[in-house]
């Protein structure tokens, strides 16, 4: 649904944007829903002059599909980690100057020079996260160690997936063994086979409204994101969340600058700002995502390493893998397959 | 005959037509036309044939769809043309009422209440019955665009039933026809031209329709709409595939409204 209003809004945002205010400098900020302590854009201008023309995403190919069109230059986005890389494969980013981000030494080690973009020449980590599978402990009496259990036939109608080819053929490649960014077309063509089994046993297959679903307990299982369950936690607390033993996928939303950022100095200095410690905290007590800032992680509350969902010993990377940017070939083949798969009945 | 000089009156119309309507529709051919890489062709149209379960499903949902609210509508509109001014006046409220709220929002109302613990499933579950599996089905999906696209079809044919001479009809029953009769051969024929735009106010958004597929479908019934959503804000991100997809879907929908005109005409030429 989010993302029915998003057609909509990518229109106005072109038109908004380009109409807002034309006093002073300003930079265009383009950043995933609910996804950022909004406080933060004005306590950024009062401090630094800079106005901040906030707009919002749902999918990282809305941003692309936006950035395609050409209608705004935005001045800082937040893709995620697959694409950023297609992004920089694209030559749409500039590389950062890092002299001018001054908090830079702040972001963990081991998210400095990720697959998506090797020495993070092109990016700056904003937020980190993982899927799993969330369930209703009530109704998912069984052991959840595995994807295998979205396969079973008990569990009919009461699974839900998520409805983009990326993911969907990424967990069956899980499942079967394989890595999320293979390009080898036989694993996935069985990877679809897997899904097209799975098929029947299906609830619905669909994106955000799975954090209602599996809340409101309409469906009993699902793959979501582990900082959304925090939240989810507290309305449903029979909810429980797993890590399938397989792997799974651990993502990376980054700061980055368009090449054709129209104020890339302000945008540095919004960068920087959002990597302090305090806009930092304020970004995880909203989001309930994992911070890749080490000061910040120092200042958390208790709670957030109680359960080790958001910050499990040794760091997330260890449960999974990060999605790479896949050459064009494969990312047609995955067209063509989730076309298939949608077609099948 | 409007005078000439008035004619400038329909300049902005014919500006909004032209840069809205017109160049659009020009970009949309032209993308459909070339490929990925640049080169002019038909392999867009080609590689529509993997697409034929899904445009047979669209315009076959859309073909319910349209029915159902022929069925429900025409019945509704008929008799309401023969109630008090007053009458009238509330029912056509009621009628619109719903649209004045947000389309998702009632499509939204509907997913609670079809929902596998939602209002219908609750209140079967009293009585130890179901669940039922409502939401998540072709049915479903059907029913959101009966809800969402009803008043269209009401509209039209009320309008156009109520303007209907009484005199016609007294004519037909001075000339021994019965109620049946009258109504076969006079008030029918002559709302056909209502019956006709509600059909197409009905049939258009329903084959194209995307959001109440998702919302009510699951992601599970797939529709022309949203075939064409993910080509353009999926992974995909083939422009030149979803034109082509939106140029078939038009062309389709003309030939179903030029035939659907064609039967409207003929009907008129008999019976007037």
């Amino acid at each position: 649904m989010k993302k029915a209003l998003s057609v909509a809004a990518l229109a106005l945002t072109a038109a908004l944007a380009l109409t807002a205010c034309a006093g002073g400098p300003r930079i265009i900020v383009y950043n995933w829903g609910e996804y950022f302590d909004e406080e933060l854009n004005a306590a950024f201008t009062k401090e630094t002059g800079v106005k901040v023309v906030y707009r919002t995403f749902d999918t990282n190919e809305i941003l692309y599909a936006s950035m395609k069109s050409g209608g705004v230059a935005y001045d800082v986005i937040i893709p995620s980690d697959y694409m950023v890389g297609l992004l920089i494969e694209e030559d749409m980013l500039q590389p950062l100057d890092k002299g001018k981000l001054s908090n830079y030494g702040d972001v963990m080690e081991m998210y400095r020079d990720l697959e998506y973009d090797p020495g993070g020449r092109y990016s700056v980590p904003y937020m980190t996260g993982s899927v799993g599978i969330i369930y209703n402990t009530t109704k998912v009496t069984k052991p959840v160690e595995s994807w295998d259990i979205l396969w079973d036939p008990d569990y009919e109608g009461q699974i839900i997936i998520f409805d983009n080819s990326r993911d969907a053929l990424g967990i069956a490649l899980k499942k079967l063994g394989y890595s999320f960014n293979t390009t080898s077309e036989n694993e996935l063509r069985e990877a679809l086979a897997a899904l097209i089994e799975q098929k029947p046993l299906l609830q619905a297959k669909m994106m955000d409204q799975i954090f209602d679903k599996l809340t409101s307990g309409a469906a009993a299982i699902g793959t979501y994101y582990a900082g959304d369950f925090i939240e989810m936690r507290k309305d449903n607390p029979d909810l429980a969340f797993v890590w399938p033993k397989e792997g799974t996928n651990v993502f990376v939303d980054a700061f980055c600058i368009p090449k054709n950022a129209k104020n890339p100095d302000g945008a540095h200095m919004y960068i920087d700002y959002m990597c302090r410690a305090e806009s930092g905290l304020a970004n995880v007590d909203v989001t309930g995502y994992s911070t890749p800032l080490q000061s910040v992680y120092e200042q958390l509350d208790e709670d957030w390493l109680e359960d080790g969902i958001s910050y499990p010993e040794g760091g997330i990377l260890q449960y999974g893998e990060v999605f790479k940017s896949l050459p064009k070939a494969t990312r047609e083949l995955y067209d063509r397959l989730w076309t298939d798969y949608n077609a099948a009945s | 005959m409007v005078s000439r000089r008035l004619k400038w009156l329909a300049a902005p119309y014919i500006l909004w037509m032209g840069v809205f309507v017109v160049s659009p529709l020009v970009i949309v051919t032209f993308f459909a036309f070339t490929a990925r890489d640049g080169g002019f062709g038909l392999d867009n149209f080609l590689q529509l044939r993997a697409f034929a379960p899904v445009f047979a499903r669209s315009f076959y949902l859309a073909f319910l769809a349209t029915a159902v609210c022929l069925l429900l509508g025409y019945p509704f509109a008929y008799a309401l043309s023969r109630e008090s001014a007053r009458v009238q006046g509330a029912a056509l409220l009621l009628v619109m009422l719903p649209m004045w709220m947000n389309f998702l929002l009632r499509t939204y109302a509907w997913m609670n209440i079809l929902e596998n613990n939602g209002l219908i499933n609750r209140f079967l579950g009293n009585f130890g019955i179901g669940p039922l599996q409502l939401i998540n089905t072709q049915g479903a999906v059907v029913l959101g665009m009966v809800y969402n696209y009803l008043p269209f079809m009401i509209l039209p044919v009320f309008t156009v039933i109520q303007k209907i001479h009484a005199s016609l009809i007294e004519a037909a029953q001075d000339l021994g026809g019965n109620a049946r009769v009258v109504f076969a051969r006079v008030v029918f024929p002559l709302s056909l031209p209502g019956v006709l735009s509600g059909i197409t106010m009905v049939f258009v958004p329903s084959a194209s329709t995307f959001i109440i597929s998702k919302l009510l479908g699951g992601g599970k019934v797939l529709l022309l709409g949203d075939l064409i959503e993910m080509q353009f804000l999926g992974n995909a991100y083939n422009l030149h595939l979803g034109s082509a997809i939106s140029i078939v879907m038009m062309l389709l929908v003309v030939l179903c409204m030029t035939v659907m005109n064609r039967f409207g005409d003929r009907g008129d030429v008999i019976y007037v």
